[in-house]
């Protein structure tokens, strides 16, 4: 990841140096605050409470999350195998295809089949979708950073064009499909529960959650208990290793990229299949490029994406009630604090590491 | 049991002089993506919010969507607040719309650009077509090289009945005219990129045209800065746009949601708030071109007789203008 690795004690990697960068981010933003005019204490306030007091928030938050999950232990996965996948955003536009496609044309499917089948079509896509890239960087030396990010714009225009000429509803306004039968439907968790008797507010939480922390567990288990991830793991770390270790460096980078990419693509389970039940434009609202930070964030490592989701779903859901209860902070504001978070926590790591590194490192000589 | 019938006529007393004198009203918006401030279609809503605040001293809540999920969120949110009417915005929120208006049965909600079916829905939508086809008109009278532009924002059904409505203006004036038409991209992007509004207008220009229409919402700014910098003529969309570049800008499509939004905000306050839906056009004085001190030298009295008497034609009928919406084809 960075130049000189700089050598700190696992738990400050891992918790003490995004918590500093949080707590910076929070900082600056509540000076920004300040400035308009308004209480950054009390705004942080309505914030967390926003965000995490009631059951409504909680819903919204964890949806939010699912989103972020998806998207970021996509670009996680590419990460360890030394790749930089900025397509998110593009291959969960093609999971969302491959969800509507197997929605629209199995209607008469039942859902427990209907439902695993559109998600493995979303995976699926969206896994062709950045095997493209995939395939160039490995046999072309086209960099992926930049294939990826015009394959984003193919992948709006395609569906912009699918959306218009040939799957849009006759007549209607919007570019948008028909509603799937309600058998693709990924169930509410209000509507799970209330089949219990149990109610909860309306919100967008639906089964997809589960599946992101099930994703979560398996990337897990796929990078540090498989023979595969090592192999991507050590592609990523030192290549020219792996070529000596017999590992095919251009087979990894495809193979990487796609589950990159079908990660991605799940998005789209919880974005089309979840809450919207119809394909429609922009779905992926910037989760895909949102995912970059919240790898970052949380180091590649499952557990930390999961924190670090948590934490944008926070500040997705909280930003909303704050622009609600204070007019004098729009939603440009709430995109400014978010910005923060991911230029303290992605850019600006450094600013804490080098540091605290210097400190860890003058207590290990004191010790010694 | 004889009190309780009395307190239930009481109650309904005092609630039917509380709507009848209608004042305590609690009205917000609720804007597209766009945003507040997009020089367009949203910020039509709000001049007109505004405009009512300052005839009426009453003030009114909004909100700025981010993401689609927040849709249903936000007008849940207000309508459980007790807000009354909401004004969503755009095509877009239609379907949140529908599910939160069946939640708040008390609630009235007011629609622009998209109809919903409820007996708590206001749909405002526009003719939009037939102000296109007006300027149209006055494109072809206008250009001398007999060739006029079009740039789109997103190539979706909308814009589409834009152009529509503008060709067959341009075909009524002046038969043999050519109409180059171009879409400025695929992505939300295609709202706000003025630089690529002003290449494409360029283009066009390259290739004859002299008058150039957008509806493309900030990316037309751009539109209209490469044809008063080539001295051309442009034509705005939604707001006013003529004092952008006076003398260079021929007129503006005027789409009233302005209008719309003060109609029905005061119509709430006056109780006689209606359900259905209402189309805007020519008739209603929904959309219409605009004349005034910055263009009134480029519109000659010929051209401002023949747009009088095709708004009067369309408006009795005698002119039929097709719209894309009604069968997706543009003859």
């Amino acid at each position: 990841m960075s130049a000189a690795p700089i050598e700190l004690p696992r738990w400050a990697d891992y918790v003490l140096v995004p918590a500093l960068a949080v707590a910076a981010a929070f900082v600056i933003a509540g000076l920004v605050v300040l400035a308009i005019g308004e209480n950054p204490l009390e705004s942080t306030a309505i914030l967390l409470r926003g965000a995490l007091a009631t059951g409504e928030g909680v819903g919204f938050t964890l949806y939010y999350a699912t989103n972020f999950i998806f998207t970021g232990l996509a670009v996680a996965v590419a990460f360890h195998a030394g790749l930089f996948n900025i397509g998110g955003e593009g291959q969960a536009t093609l999971g969302g295809l491959g969800a509507a496609l197997v929605c629209l044309q199995f209607e008469s499917l039942p859902g427990w089949l209907l439902v695993p089948l559109g998600a493995l079509s979303a995976a699926a896509f969206g896994a062709l979708w950045a095997l493209v890239p995939g395939y160039l960087q490995a046999k072309r030396g086209s960099h992926i950073v930049i294939t990826t990010i015009m394959f984003n714009m193919l992948a709006s225009a395609l569906l912009v064009y699918l959306l218009v000429n040939v799957m849009g509803r006759p007549g209607s306004m919007s570019p948008e499909t028909r509603t799937f039968v309600p058998a693709a439907h990924v169930p509410f968790l209000h509507e799970i529960l209330a089949r219990f008797g149990v109610v909860i507010p309306t919100t967008p939480l639906n089964g997809s959650f589960v599946l992101a922390l099930a994703a979560a567990f398996g990337v897990w288990l796929l990078i540090w208990r498989t023979r595969l991830g090592y192999a991507i793991r050590t592609v990523g770390a030192n290549p020219s290793a792996a070529v000596y270790a017999g590992i095919s460096i251009s087979r990894i980078t495809m193979i990487a990229m796609m589950i990159s990419g079908g990660l991605a693509g799940l998005l789209a389970v919880n974005e089309i299949m979840g809450v919207q039940d119809r394909l429609l434009l922009e779905f992926t609202g910037g989760y895909g490029f949102i995912g970059i930070a919240v790898a970052l964030m949380g180091r590649s490592h499952p557990v930390g994406i999961v924190l670090a989701s948590l934490l944008f779903g926070v500040l997705y859901q909280g930003g909303t009630e704050l622009a609600f209860d204070k007019p004098a902070i729009t939603r440009d504001m709430i995109v400014t604090i978010s910005g923060l978070v991911i230029l303290f926590a992605g850019a600006l790591d450094g600013v804490f590491r080098a540091p605290l590194g210097r400190f860890f490192a003058s207590r290990r000589r004191g010790d010694a | 049991m004889r009190t309780m019938i009395m307190g239930l006529a009481a109650a309904i007393a005092l609630g039917g002089t509380a709507l009848a004198q209608g004042q305590a009203i609690k009205p917000a918006i609720v804007y597209d993506l766009g945003g507040k401030f997009d020089k367009s279609f949203n910020e039509g809503v709000y001049t007109g919010a505004e405009q009512f605040k300052k005839d009426t001293g009453v003030e009114y809540r909004d909100f700025e969507l981010q993401n689609d999920a927040q849709r249903e969120q936000t007008l849940r949110r207000f309508a459980r607040d007790g807000f009354s009417p909401i004004v969503a915005v755009g095509f877009s929120q239609a379907s949140a719309l529908e599910k939160v208006a069946k939640e708040f049965p008390n609630s009235k909600f007011t629609l622009i650009d998209m109809v919903v079916d409820a007996p708590n829905v206001q749909s405002i939508v526009f003719k939009e077509h037939e102000g296109s086809f007006l300027v149209g008109l006055l494109a072809a009278k206008a250009s001398k090289t007999g060739k006029v532009g079009f740039v789109g924002g997103m190539d979706i059904p909308l814009i589409r009945k834009f152009a529509c409505g503008y060709v067959q203006g341009v075909k009524y004036a002046n038969a043999s005219a050519e109409v180059l038409q171009n879409m400025t991209g695929t992505t939300g992007a295609a709202w706000n990129d003025p630089v690529k509004g002003a290449e494409l207008a360029k283009a066009q220009i390259d290739r004859g045209a002299d008058v150039i229409y957008h509806a493309a919402g900030g990316t037309g700014i751009g539109v209209l800065r490469a044809t008063a910098d080539a001295g051309k003529l442009g034509i705005g969309v939604d707001s006013n746009q003529n004092m952008l570049h006076p003398g260079k800008v021929l007129t503006s499509m005027l789409k009233r949601v302005d209008v719309a939004t003060i109609d029905s905000f005061k119509a709430a306050k006056d109780g006689t708030w209606k359900p259905g839906v209402t189309v805007l056009g020519l008739k209603e004085n929904g959309v219409a071109w605009a004349l005034d001190d910055n263009n009134k030298s480029l519109i000659t009295p010929d051209m401002k007789a023949a747009a009088d008497k095709a708004a009067a034609d369309i408006v009795s009928g005698a002119v039929k203008v097709h719209d894309y919406m009604s069968d997706q084809k543009c003859p």
